[in-house]
């Protein structure tokens, strides 16, 4: 929406519009409704200006306005993350970044190219078909999230598991600073001297700047690709072959596992070929050479067996290969058909205790009366509880928290760590004392002062100390076309 | 929270909590980015703490000998993806950070740091990053550590990366330009070239390294030993200094003398210089060493 008249009475909202134009600026009710929330649970938080900044130079203009006008600014990608980093506190400036999504250049021969970041991580792997190339991080958001809000977030996805998330795929981002100043941190050797400051950056979710072009890393596609489904009468024994096969030594471009209940909402649907009457199956992805491929397979069979799998299908064609894929990833949609909201959480656990931890997320859950699924990144120990509920009924929410409050604590006392891809937006941040020491914390605190000792890029995010906003008022419904 | 472990606290005693101090590893790279002269030298915690070849993640104290390490590793068909010259130190090749020549393959040493106990400059232990092979939990202080020359905080207990040892490895050089081999080989470990030969290293399975092999012998190559490296390093900058050797990839040139470091921005040196103030306000971590001052 349009400011309705010609000056704004706010000199910050007059000084943006300078920069950006009158049509790069809203600050009408609708707008700052839509921007005060993202795909979290969050609710309560409250967008002030929001600025469609189409350059580095713009950005830097949103931000030096902002702050001269002792106002926090908050950067914006595509609004797909879990944990509310981007849902605003105290009326800032919103810097969406989704005009600049023009993907710079690409240098095949170097494997690299330049990207802004409101370009969509998906549709950087289309415009590189046909180059033999690929951006590896594939978040389950990859049809909208940007690759922006993959380095905010340090992203991960299935194929993290081989090929490590986001930061290992980012050699160099230039970055708008919370004084204005424009600086490029890392370089296209992904090599660069002194402090590794990309590395700090990345993950930063949006309270040490705001990045404005970056350097990606492209992976080569593989020349073979062999996906399996593994079927499994107990999650037990599904859990036990993850860590087998990780003690094997194999590590499997992916591994991921559904519980029944998935499997269950998804197979009538996709029509994957799953079990119906499965406990668990695990989706196997191995990549890289034919021989060395093959070898994997023969060497999970035969773990598969020892553990207690009923089958072990290698999916023939490609047909049958996107039809597992599919499967795993409409997950997240068909739960709709069990209940009508949910509550996503995502802790990381050594893999060694996946059976022990999944059995005691089953059990933390029927204490609360509620219904769980679980369809995660078992490779890494990446857990996704899913609970299941209808927010219609009266105390349910309570109880949903209470049982993710639990499953958080469960997760931290075997040896694990709050996130492993969601980030801790405001979401987590009363939890990060569960994981870290006073000093721990404020070892954390030096690094986010170095790059914004004013406090002013996303503040109250991250680390419990300091101001805070927004609280967990209602749990959102399965948005279109997500998968976890 | 992790518990102390005793032998961080003794290794916390040992920093104390002033005067200029700094961390003796193998010594091996000791020059890199200006020594720590007049510091008071002290040593990381020693040993293999807890191998978990399961997790593939190791836990070991940052005086550890890397050569120990793979050793230990080894026993369980497993590696980290770090290197460093004979006598080398864990703690002393991240604080380093330097890429390990098998980088196209292992990935960065950022990758390969999980967690690190740390004596901070206040004295106090802290840690950063967590046990888990993914995390994104609160900031990478981890990645920030790496490469840092001991100026942020000392290193005591680390857990890294491991991956599994390679099943096969075969080096081959010939008179070929590096990106006829690159067109021809699947994520090869490491690709050098000398402005005339290209030496490149395979890694994987028996028969698909005879294939990739195959191939190569059809472009002039044959099998050789693995190559031995001017000490000295550099950065490519469009040509190869004399008896230099490129890293195909990674920018870094292998050279008889040691390069100039490269230069950096005014405003990316002044945001490490606030890191640096931030961590270590009085400056007694390493003093006189610079990361910026290093040729990576």
């Amino acid at each position: 929406m349009r400011w309705p008249w010609r000056r704004s009475p706010d000199p910050l909202v007059r000084e943006l519009v300078d920069a950006l134009g009158r049509d790069r600026v809203q600050v009408g009710e609708v707008a700052r409704r839509l921007y005060s929330r993202d795909a979290s649970v969050i609710r309560g938080g409250r967008a002030g200006v929001i600025c469609f900044p189409e350059s580095t130079r713009e950005v830097s203009a949103c931000v030096v306005a902002a702050v001269a006008h002792g106002r926090a600014f908050v950067a914006r990608g595509a609004g797909t993350g879990l944990t509310g980093g981007a849902v605003p506190c105290d009326e800032p400036v919103m810097v969406v970044m989704t005009r600049m999504n023009r993907i710079l250049k690409v240098d095949a021969q170097r494997r690299l190219a330049w990207v802004e970041p409101g370009v969509v991580n998906l549709d950087l792997s289309r415009h590189l078909a046909g180059t033999g190339l690929h951006f590896a991080p594939d978040p389950s958001s990859q049809q909208s999230c940007t690759i922006g809000g993959n380095v905010a977030n340090n992203s991960g996805g299935p194929h993290c598991l081989l090929y490590g998330v986001t930061s290992a795929h980012v050699l160099a981002v230039e970055v708008v600073l919370p004084d204005g100043e424009v600086v490029v941190l890392g370089d296209e050797d992904g090599d660069a001297a002194g402090y590794d400051l990309r590395g700090a950056f990345v993950g930063g979710e949006g309270t040490l700047g705001i990045a404005t072009r970056i350097c990606v890393r492209l992976t080569e596609d593989p020349p073979e690709v062999a996906t399996l489904l593994l079927d499994f009468t107990d999650v037990g024994a599904a859990a036990e072959t993850v860590s087998a096969i990780i003690a094997e030594g194999i590590v499997p471009a992916a591994l991921e596992m559904m519980d029944q209940r998935v499997v269950e909402a998804v197979e009538p649907f996709v029509r994957a070929g799953y079990p119906m009457d499965a406990a668990a199956v695990l989706i196997v992805e191995l990549d890289g050479q034919p021989a060395g491929v093959a070898d994997e397979i023969r060497r999970i069979n035969g773990l598969a067996h020892t553990y207690g799998a009923r089958s072990v299908r290698v999916a023939a064609d490609e047909d049958e290969r996107e039809r597992i894929w599919k499967g795993r990833k409409s997950a997240f949609g068909a739960i709709a058909v069990i209940k009508p909201d949910y509550y996503l959480n995502d802790t990381v656990i050594p893999r060694t205790k996946l059976a022990e931890v999944i059995a005691r997320i089953y059990e933390i859950v029927d204490e609360q009366d509620l219904m769980v699924m679980n369809v995660f990144h078992a490779g890494d120990g990446n857990l996704h509880p899913l609970i299941v509920f209808d927010a219609r009924e009266e105390g349910v929410m309570e109880r949903v928290l209470a049982a993710g409050e639990e499953i958080v604590r469960v997760s931290v006392a075997v040896g694990g760590v709050l996130s492993g891809e969601h980030g801790i937006g405001l979401e987590k941040k009363r939890f990060m004392s569960l994981q870290f020491s006073p000093a721990d914390l404020e070892a954390q605190q030096r690094l986010r002062t170095a790059f914004d000792p004013a406090g002013m890029a996303n503040p109250a995010k991250v680390l419990p100390s300091g101001a805070s906003c927004g609280h967990v008022t209602s749990l959102g419904r399965v948005p279109e076309g997500m998968w976890i | 929270m992790t518990p102390v472990d005793y032998r961080m606290e003794a290794f916390r005693g040992t920093v104390g909590i002033s005067g200029p101090v700094c961390v003796r590893g193998g010594g091996t790279r000791w020059g890199v980015g200006g020594g720590a002269a007049g510091a008071r030298e002290v040593s990381a915690p020693l040993g293999i703490l807890a191998l978990e070849p399961a997790e593939m993640t190791v836990k070991v104290g940052a005086g550890t000998l890397l050569a120990d390490l793979a050793d230990a590793l080894s026993d369980h068909g497993q590696e980290v993806g770090i290197d460093g010259p004979p006598g080398s130190t864990v703690g002393g090749a991240l604080a380093v950070g330097r890429g390990p020549l098998r980088r196209r393959r292992v990935g960065a040493v950022a990758d390969v740091l999980l967690q690190a106990d740390c004596v901070g400059a206040d004295g106090a232990t802290f840690t950063a990053g967590g046990p888990t092979v993914k995390n994104v939990t609160g900031y990478d202080l981890c990645r920030l550590l790496v490469g840092s020359l001991g100026t942020l905080a000392l290193l005591g207990v680390v857990i890294l990366r491991t991956r599994p040892l390679p099943a096969r490895i075969v080096w081959m050089g010939g008179e070929v330009e590096p990106d006829r081999v690159l067109s021809e080989t699947y994520r090869p470990a490491c690709v050098l070239w000398d402005g005339a030969r290209t030496s490149v290293l395979l890694e994987g399975h028996a028969e698909d390294l005879e294939r990739t092999a195959g191939r190569l012998a059809r472009l002039g190559m044959a099998g050789m030993d693995p190559p031995d490296l001017p000490v000295g390093r550099g950065r490519w900058t469009g040509h190869l200094p004399s008896g230099g050797v490129l890293e195909v990839g990674t920018g870094v040139v292998h050279q008889p003398l040691e390069g100039a470091p490269p230069t950096v921005d005014d405003g990316v040196r002044a945001l490490g210089a606030r890191m640096k103030a931030s961590f270590d306000p009085t400056g007694r971590l390493n003093p006189g060493r610079d990361p910026y001052g290093a040729v990576a």
